[in-house]
């Protein structure tokens, strides 16, 4: 199986703050990354920088085996074929669930807004928000709000989903009706890599989990092997104090 | 839902008697209110006509017969100022715009005209608007350049809306400066390119957000229009000034007060609502 992503010995500081260092991952094919960790261990920067928003100090990073971290490269290009999906959501609050979510298509691809609208009202009605496509975002739950994120980013069709801690902002009520969409995309083969605190819900969806900490990954192996068995200490104390806080 | 709950619902005894309460508390507190407003208003009203030089300032301020009189050519003075307004404050709103986009972008091909609009707008949000308008009416009919207007109600405009433009660019800035990096980051990872996530995610946003500012420089600019006067434009000031000079009495000046207030007054009300909605409504954005 071909990589879709590949990372190689990524360094990125803030100052004199090193938040990766020497980070290398690879992300095949239809398959779901897991990051892990405690805040502050890096795994919003990876996503930040994997999407361009931050520009690393080192290392290389490919997608489909093209360098994107080419100075040359332009840039949009390479954001056009990758979705992210924030912790807060981010959704437009100027514009109505369809026009946040055909936006993209319209202005990026050049579709037309009937061919756009269409794409939408499919996603829309297969996540069961149809009914929600002329509301303004300050109308909806928390919980629609973020599916209508994660919506707004494949309506792009893109080649690798980013999703940074999705449900962190989330009432637990909530996080259900938002993890069940990423489920679904799991299972129809999209390539991910998500950030997340919810243990269980990587589990069911990792093909690979990654524990993050103080910028490098200590550990990294199967759901099972991590997340039930881990080796190193550090992932150990890590997943005690999630369990502590009922988070397993 | 406020049917399923109303439906079965009617007020308890207790209820009943403290809304019969609350309505003696608020007729207390309106004819507390209506005793004292009388009280001080009265007294200022009794002490300001029986003072010894009432007459005299009735008689120089507020002649009501020649205020009749002048009402005419000071209200066909205030309709220049109208117009001035409203041509100027559409220039100053293109304008604007274009050097709060200038001054954000990032563009290295735009980078000079970055500074020139900083330049421009630290000169003439910082010179005082009466020598703009000095320099600019007196100035350039002085050149004598072919093509170029001397009339003075095109110098005048041109003066004021050099000079608000630096003031609502950088209304416009701030607005842009204000809207959260987060949105930016959404349109960007979409693919959007900076000038389309300008376009459509951070403009739309940041007009909504200066709108009450800018109503408050519409307010200025209606007022600051009055400053062309002294090119010798015959706006409502100048009708006015040309009356009182004539007669030494000063009711025109009143006349051309009360007119600005009468259309200033209602807008600084509009804009004071605007604001509030606004600040309303951000702090309801806080939750999104």
């Amino acid at each position: 199986m071909a990589n879709v992503l590949e990372l190689q010995n990524v360094r990125k500081a803030f100052g004199t703050e090193v938040v990766l260092n020497n980070l290398s991952l690879s992300v095949p094919e239809h398959t779901a990354t897991v990051l892990i960790g405690a805040s502050g261990s890096g795994k919003s920067t990876l996503l930040r920088c994997i999407n361009l928003l931050e520009t690393i100090d080192d290392g290389q990073i490919f997608l489909d085996g093209q360098e994107i971290t080419d100075p040359a490269i332009k840039v949009d290009d390479v954001r056009r074929k990758l979705g992210m999906v924030f912790q807060s959501f981010n959704l437009f609050p100027h514009k109505s669930v369809l026009e946040n979510i055909t936006l993209a298509p319209i202005k990026v691809q050049n579709k037309s807004a009937d061919e756009a609208r269409e794409i939408a009202m499919k996603l829309l009605t297969r996540f069961d928000l149809a009914d929600k496509s002329d509301e303004y975002p300050d109308r909806l739950s928390g919980g629609q709000q973020q599916r209508v994120a994660i919506i707004r980013s494949l309506a792009v069709n893109p080649r690798l989903l980013l999703l940074d801690e999705i449900t962190s902002a989330l009432d637990p009520v909530l996080v259900n009706e938002v993890l069940s969409i990423v489920r679904d995309l799991k299972q129809d083969g999209m390539t991910m890599v998500l950030a997340t605190h919810e243990m269980g819900f990587a589990t069911q969806v990792a093909d690979e989990v990654c524990f993050l900490e103080s910028g490098n990954i200590l550990e990294r192996g199967s759901a099972e092997q991590v997340l039930k068995n881990p080796a190193n200490p550090k992932t150990q104390e890590f997943l005690k104090r999630v369990h502590q806080a009922g988070r397993l | 839902m406020s049917e399923r709950n109303n439906s079965a619902w009617s007020p308890s005894s207790r209820e009943i008697e403290r809304r019969v309460l609350r309505r003696k508390l608020s007729r207390k507190q309106g004819l507390i209110a209506a005793i004292s407003s009388t009280l001080v208003l009265g007294t200022l009203v009794t002490i300001l006509v029986t003072s010894p030089g009432w007459e005299v300032v009735k008689a120089t301020f507020f002649d009501i017969e020649y205020g009749k009189e002048v009402f005419p050519t000071v209200l066909s003075g205030l309709w220049i100022n109208l117009q001035l307004t409203f041509i100027g404050g559409i220039a100053i709103g293109i304008i604007a715009l274009g050097l709060a986009l200038l001054r954000t972008t990032k563009s290295p091909a735009l980078t000079p005209f970055r500074f020139l609009a900083t330049a421009y707008v630290d000169i003439f949000r910082g010179a005082p608007l009466i020598l703009i308008i000095l320099l600019v009416g007196f100035g350039v009919p002085a050149l004598r350049l072919q093509g170029i207007s001397s009339n003075v109600i095109v110098l005048g405009t041109v003066a004021v809306v050099l000079t608000y433009s630096a003031y609502v660019a950088e209304v416009i800035r701030s607005g842009i400066l204000s809207i959260h990096p987060s949105q930016r980051a959404a349109a960007r990872s979409l693919g959007l390119t900076s000038g389309q996530t300008m376009r459509f995610v951070v403009l739309p946003q940041a007009i909504r957000r200066v709108v009450p500012p800018l109503l408050n420089d519409f307010v200025s600019l209606l007022k600051d229009t009055g400053l062309v006067s002294i090119l010798g434009v015959t706006d409502a000031v100048r009708a006015a000034q040309i009356n009182a000079s004539r007669t030494f009495n000063y009711t025109p000046y009143v006349v051309a007060a009360i007119l600005f207030l009468l259309i200033t007054i209602p807008m600084t009300r509009y804009t004071d609502r605007a604001i509030r909605h606004r600040t309303q409504a951000q702090n309801s954005e806080g939750a999104i």
